[in-house]
C-alpha cells in the first residue's frame, strides 16, 4: 500500500544528568557549589535522613509509632531538591520525603508527630510557608502551581522579591490527572514552578513500566510545552545541580520545569507493607550496589575529603541528635481532645459550640 | 440606583472586592473575555487585566486544587466552576484538602476560598446542567455552603465569602439569576453568614427554603395569606453552619413547619433540618415536619424537570398536612 507523505512537526530529545557514577568516581567535572564543605553538608544530611527513617521504622515495629514511609533509597533526591530552593521559596511535599524535609528546617520530632498521629506535626516551625504533607497522590503539584501563581502575583502586582514553588511526589503520581493539569497550566501560565519526581520504580507494589509506556516520566513534560529532564537520582550532586538550575530559571522568569529523578525503593512502601512479595531479590541487590549515600560516601574518600573515623564520629554525633529528638517526641504530652475543633475555622461557628461543649465534658478526666 | 438581577449582583459584589482588595483573583472557564457563560465575570478581565482575571484550561479539578496553593500563600481567590454539574472532579480536593488545610496544620496556613457554582434546575439546560448537591458539601466538615436568594443578598452574602477567612461554596441559584431585578447599592457591605434570614414573618406556619425555589415558597405564602394563613419564610442562606435558633425560635410562634428543596428527599438538607428540629424543639412542634423537595431520582431532561421541582401546589400541600395534622385524623 502507497505510504502517504507527512512533514515532520516536531521532534524532541530527553536529556540525563549524572556527575558521580557508581562507583563513586566524577564522570564530569563537578558544578561550582561542590565544593568540599557542601558536598560535606550533603552527605551527612543523606546519613542524617536514613537514621531517621531507620529509626521511625523500628519505632513503628516497637508500637510508639503508626504507619511510617521510608524514603530508604531516595536520600539524595530529598537532600539535593531541599538544598537548592532558597528559604523563603515555598516546598510542596507528597509524604516520602525524610531528607528534603530536614534540609527545609522541618524538626525530626514534628516528622515523628506527623507519623505518630499528631497534626500539631504539620505546623513546620522553621518552614512557616512550606505546605503539609500531602497523603492523597498527586494532589500536591496543583497545590503548587496555586501556590506558584500566587508567587508571581505578589512579585507583579504587589512588588514582592521573586520566589519558587518546588513540588515532590513519585513514579505512580504522574499517572493522575492532577500531575498533568499542574504541569500543563504551568506551562501555559509560564508559573515559577518546579515538579521533582522521585522515580523509585514502584507505587506500592505496582513497577513503574506497569505505570506508563513512555519511556520516561521527564518526556511528560514535553506534551505540555515545557522543558523536562532526568537525573541520576543517587546522585546527589546531579540532583542539587538540576534542581538549582532549574529554580533559577523559574526565579528569573523562565517558567516551569519537571525534572525526573530514577532511584530504588530500597524499603517497603510503609510500614504496612511486604516488598519480599513483589520487588525481585536480584533487582533490589543491584540497586544497593546503586545507593546514594555510599556514593558519595566514596567520592569524598577517594579525594581524601573523608575517614573511617570521620564517618565513626559522624554517626555518634547524628545518634545523639536522634536520640533528643526521640525524647522530645516521646515527651511531648498529647493534644487537648477539644483540639480537634479548635482549627476547623479561623472562629468555631455558633452551631458547633454545643458539640465542642459535648466533647469537652465527655473528654474530661478521660485522657 | 439602578435595579440589577441576581447574577448582575454577583458581578457587582466582584468587582468591589477586586478594587477594595488586590489579593483578589477571579479565575475559571471562560471567565476572562467572554465574563462567563452567564456573564457573572462580565467586564471584569477589561477592568482588572489578565492578571487578575484569568481563563483556565478545561479542568475543574485544576480549579479546585490551584485555589488551595494560592489561598495558602496569600491570596484571595475566588474560583468558578460552570455549572455545579461539573464541580465533581475537584471533590477531592475541596474535601481532601481545601476543608482541611487549617486543621491540618494548626493554623499555621488556611484556606480563604470561594468556589462559585451555578446550581439548581429550570432553565431548560442539558443533562448535568440541573442538579442541587449542596448536602454533598454542607456534609464536610471545615466548609461553608452559602446560597443567595436574592440580588441583594447575592451581592452582600458573596462580599462576605470573599472576606471570610475560611473555604465557602457559594452556590448561584441560576433559574434566577434573571428572575427580578432589586435596587442594590455598590456600598460594600456585607451580610452576615450563618445567619438565617426572614423573608415574610407570620404566626401559623414556618416555611424554610432556599435558592431558586423560595420564589414558589414565596408565591405559596402571599397565597396562603389570602386564605386567612399567616406564613413566615426563613432563607437559611448558609446551609452550613446551620443558624437553627433561628429556626427555632420562628417554631416558638408557629410550632408548624415545611421545609422545602430542590434538591432530592433523602440525605437532602431538609432531613438535617428536621433532625435539629427534632432535637432542639419536639416539645413545641404541633405537627411533623413536612419535606416538599425534588424526587429521589435522577434530574430528569428538561421535558420533565417541572414534574420534578417543587412548586406552589406541592408546598401548599405540604403546608395543609401541616395545619390539617390533629383535625385531619393524625393520632
Amino acid at each position: 500500500m502507497h505510504k502517504p507523505r507527512m512533514h515532520l512537526l516536531a521532534s524532541f530529545d530527553i536529556a540525563r544528568l549524572q556527575y558521580l557514577d557508581e562507583q563513586g568516581r566524577a564522570t564530569q567535572e563537578l558544578p561550582d557549589f561542590a565544593t568540599p564543605d557542601t558536598l560535606l553538608a550533603l552527605y551527612r544530611q543523606m546519613v542524617l535522613a536514613r537514621l531517621v527513617d531507620d529509626r521511625a521504622v523500628k519505632l513503628q515495629r516497637t508500637g510508639q509509632l503508626g504507619t511510617y514511609p521510608s524514603s530508604l533509597g531516595q536520600e539524595a533526591i530529598g537532600v539535593g531538591t531541599g538544598g537548592a530552593l532558597a528559604k523563603d521559596d515555598v516546598y510542596c511535599p507528597y509524604y516520602r520525603e525524610t531528607g528534603a524535609l530536614l534540609e527545609r528546617g522541618v524538626e525530626i520530632k514534628e516528622i515523628l508527630a506527623i507519623w505518630g498521629g499528631d497534626e500539631r506535626g504539620q505546623n513546620f516551625r522553621h518552614a512557616p510557608c512550606d505546605l503539609p504533607l500531602a497523603i492523597p497522590i498527586a494532589t500536591q503539584f496543583l497545590h503548587a502551581a496555586g501556590v506558584a501563581f500566587a508567587l508571581k502575583y505578589q512579585q507583579k502586582q504587589l512588588h514582592k522579591p521573586p520566589r519558587v514553588a518546588v513540588a515532590s511526589g513519585g513514579d505512580g503520581a504522574t499517572s493522575r490527572g492532577d500531575f498533568f493539569e499542574a504541569i500543563n497550566l504551568a506551562g501555559v501560565w509560564r508559573l515559577p514552578l518546579v515538579v521533582v519526581i522521585n522515580n523509585n520504580q514502584w507505587a506500592i507494589s505496582v513497577p513503574r513500566s506497569a505505570q506508563t509506556a513512555a519511556k520516561t516520566i521527564a518526556q511528560k513534560a514535553i506534551a505540555v510545552g515545557i522543558p523536562g529532564l532526568q537525573v541520576d537520582g543517587n546522585d546527589v550532586i546531579a540532583v542539587r545541580a538540576a534542581v538549582a538550575d532549574a529554580v533559577a530559571r523559574a526565579r528569573s522568569g523562565e517558567g516551569p520545569t519537571l525534572i525526573e529523578a530514577t532511584c530504588y525503593r530500597l524499603c517497603d512502601h510503609t510500614t504496612a507493607d511486604d516488598a519480599g512479595r513483589y520487588q525481585p531479590r536480584e533487582e533490589v541487590e543491584a540497586a544497593w550496589r546503586r545507593e546514594p549515600v555510599a556514593r558519595l560516601g566514596k567520592y569524598l574518600r577517594s579525594e581524601g575529603l573523608w575517614s573511617d573515623e570521620q564517618e565513626e564520629e559522624l554517626r555518634r554525633e547524628l545518634a545523639e541528635v536522634m536520640e533528643r529528638a526521640l525524647r522530645a517526641f516521646a515527651d511531648t504530652p498529647r493534644d487537648k481532645p477539644t483540639a480537634i475543633f479548635d482549627h476547623l475555622y479561623a472562629e468555631l461557628p455558633e452551631a458547633f459550640l454545643e458539640q465542642y461543649e459535648q466533647l469537652g465534658r465527655l473528654a474530661e478526666g478521660r485522657d | 440606583m439602578a435595579q440589577i438581577t441576581l447574577v448582575e449582583a454577583v458581578t457587582q459584589a466582584l468587582a468591589y472586592e477586586m478594587h477594595r482588595d488586590p489579593r483578589v483573583v477571579v479565575f475559571g472557564e471562560d471567565v476572562g473575555a467572554n465574563g462567563g457563560v452567564f456573564r457573572a465575570t462580565d467586564g471584569l478581565q477589561k477592568t482588572f487585566g489578565p492578571d487578575r482575571v484569568l481563563d483556565t484550561p478545561l479542568a475543574e479539578n485544576m480549579i479546585a486544587g490551584i485555589a488551595v496553593g494560592m489561598a495558602a500563600q496569600g491570596l484571595r481567590p475566588v474560583g468558578e466552576f460552570q455549572f455545579m454539574g461539573f464541580i465533581y472532579p475537584g471533590l477531592d480536593q475541596i474535601l481532601s484538602h481545601a476543608a482541611r488545610f487549617r486543621n491540618r496544620t494548626r493554623g499555621r496556613l488556611s484556606c480563604p476560598v470561594v468556589y462559585r457554582a451555578p446550581y439548581g434546575g429550570g432553565i431548560h439546560a442539558p443533562e448535568h446542567h440541573s442538579e442541587s448537591f449542596e448536602a454533598l458539601f454542607a456534609h464536610i466538615p471545615g466548609l461553608r455552603v452559602v446560597v443567595p436568594s436574592s440580588p441583594a443578598r447575592a451581592y452582600g452574602l458573596l462580599l462576605a465569602a470573599i472576606r471570610d477567612p475560611d473555604p465557602v461554596i457559594f452556590l448561584e441559584p441560576k433559574r434566577i439569576y434573571r428572575a427580578a431585578t432589586q435596587e442594590v447599592p455598590d456600598d460594600g457591605e456585607a451580610l452576615p453568614l450563618d445567619r438565617c434570614f426572614v423573608l415574610r414573618e407570620g404566626s401559623d406556619i414556618t416555611l424554610i427554603s432556599w435558592g431558586a425555589s423560595l420564589k414558589e415558597t414565596l408565591q405559596a405564602a402571599e397565597q396562603l395569606a389570602g386564605e386567612g394563613v399567616e406564613a413566615e419564610v426563613l432563607d437559611p442562606a448558609t446551609l452550613k453552619p446551620l443558624d437553627i435558633h433561628s429556626i427555632i425560635d420562628s417554631l416558638e410562634k408557629t410550632r408548624r413547619c415545611v421545609v422545602v428543596h430542590e434538591a432530592p428527599r433523602s440525605g437532602g438538607l431538609g432531613a438535617e433540618i428536621v433532625a435539629q428540629i427534632n432535637e432542639y424543639a419536639f416539645d413545641l412542634l404541633e405537627a411533623p415536619v413536612q419535606r416538599v423537595t425534588g424526587y429521589d431520582t435522577v434530574m430528569p431532561y428538561y421535558q420533565l424537570e417541572h414534574v420534578y421541582l417543587p412548586d406552589v401546589e406541592g408546598i401548599l400541600a405540604g403546608v395543609r398536612a401541616a395545619l390539617d395534622y390533629r383535625d385531619g385524623g393524625g393520632q
